[in-house]
């Protein structure tokens, strides 16, 4: 891919990131929820359970089962209406977030049961299984889900040969050469749980993308782990109670 | 070697957050050890006494756990006991040797016992690592709940409701009037003659 000049439609730098909120505990019937803002996305995420599992045959006495959903409301998009429920891409997206969630939770600990997360998006503009994803660890760690590490998302991706972070719709759709890389990443451990491609790079564009991805999803992390503790500060003048 | 504690006494931690260093800690519920590090587990209070570190959670559903006096639900009847509801993933087995001691033909009806919905206070004595909870109404204070109402609290709140030795709860229980019985699975049941004192006791354990 030949690089030629390219300005970001917003005005980033490439290595920019949207303006991240997050905020845990919005959901008061779940046992988790979170909610994860990155430029005009927008996440919500409900965790449930552990709950008994049924019907019986999904159950393992091994370790319990996450399930997620992943939807997009009707409204959501620019305009044209989102057919709600199980698409073939929001089944996709749903495995995907299953599968980047799971190495980070300990399973072993729920037998026979599982655990419930939703994800709705009220609003998008691109990269919304990674806000997903940032949303589902927040709520999960709410739901004081036994877990290794949080998961933080977000997409990188190669446009007209230029890397940047966090793609916008209008990035992903620009009439060029364009590569999208969603990524989930663990900080603790330093691995990717996520990584699907877009386009066509080289490998070593790919390493540099990986490279800025843990960068940014350091900063996103940052702001996860400060929105779950800005929740449970109010518990911080609790003594040693033991009944 | 001396170990490092890292984060403050009673901080909120994440999962994956070190909380210390070293390999002369001794570990409680709630962190875990990953080579030198002491890891926490789940969202909570971290608590060092000294050299003891555990998580106090502050959320989560229940887990059952031994010896832990419960309120459950009677859900199903089976042939030689009940299955209570736990408000847990799990439910538990409540065996017929374990909460009659009278003599039980096989094949007759429990219902005389326990009923679908009756409410009993009920301790675990077992939980396998597969987690199939065995419960008993034998003991004291073990028994089924008669009238009265039901709430239900997050039950990692639990201990505090009761307080240090039960000083909040009698505290409650002296103010309104009210009989009480606090499960640790956060099922609670309040009993009283004024029905204006028992709604008083269910905000004083929502609240606190």
């Amino acid at each position: 891919m030949k690089k030629s000049e390219f300005k970001r439609p917003d005005g980033r730098a490439y290595d920019e990131i949207r303006q991240i909120k997050a905020e845990v505990g919005i959901v008061s019937r779940a046992d988790g929820s979170a909610r994860f803002q990155i430029g005009k996305t927008v996440a919500y995420a409900a965790v449930y359970g552990p709950r008994s599992l049924y019907p019986k045959f999904l159950q393992n006495p091994k370790r319990g089962l996450l399930r997620c959903y992943y939807n997009m409301l009707p409204f959501s998009s620019k305009g044209e209406r989102v057919k709600p429920g199980p698409s073939r891409r929001a089944l996709e997206i749903s495995l995907v977030t299953e599968k980047a969630l799971t190495p980070a939770i300990d399973l072993t600990k729920y037998p026979n049961a599982v655990v419930d997360v939703f994800i709705e998006l009220p609003q998008t503009d691109a990269g919304t299984r990674c806000a997903g994803i940032t949303a589902a660890a927040m709520a999960l760690a709410d739901a004081g889900i036994v877990m290794y590490d949080l998961v933080s998302a977000v997409a990188v991706g190669y446009v007209n040969g230029n890397l940047i972070a966090d793609l916008i719709y209008d990035e992903e759709a620009y009439p060029g050469e364009v590569a999208d890389i969603p990524v989930a990443y663990m900080p603790r451990y330093d691995k990717f749980s996520l990584l699907q491609m877009d386009g066509k790079i080289s490998g070593e564009q790919l390493q540099k993308a990986l490279e800025l991805a843990k960068k940014v999803c350091l900063q996103i992390y940052n702001v996860q782990k400060k929105a779950l503790k800005r929740r449970y500060e109010k518990y911080k003048s609790i003594g040693n109670v033991e009944g | 070697m001396m170990g490092k504690q890292l984060v403050k006494d009673k901080s909120i931690v994440v999962p994956g957050e070190v909380v210390a260093e070293g390999r002369d800690f001794i570990l409680g519920p709630g962190v875990r050890r990953e080579g030198n590090q002491i890891v926490a587990s789940r969202v909570g209070l971290i608590h060092f006494e000294g050299k003891f570190i555990r998580l106090i959670a502050l959320s989560g559903r229940y887990i059952p756990r031994k010896d832990d006096v419960i309120i459950g639900r009677i859900k199903e009847i089976l042939i030689n006991g009940w299955l209570v509801d736990t408000e847990s993933a799990y439910p538990a087995m409540l065996n017929l040797r374990d909460a009659v001691t009278e003599y039980v033909a096989k094949g007759s009806d429990l219902t005389r016992f326990f009923d679908f919905n009756d409410y009993i206070v009920c301790k675990i004595i077992n939980v396998t690592p597969q987690m199939f909870v065995d419960v008993t109404t034998k003991g004291p204070g073990l028994k089924k709940l008669v009238g009265g109402r039901i709430i239900k609290v997050n039950p990692n709140k639990v201990s505090r409701i009761i307080g240090k030795k039960g000083s909040m709860l009698n505290m409650i229980k002296q103010a309104t009037g009210c009989n009480i019985i606090v499960g640790q699975n956060g099922v609670i049941w309040i009993k009283s003659t004024d029905p204006k004192m028992e709604l008083v006791a269910v905000n004083a354990n929502k609240d606190s």
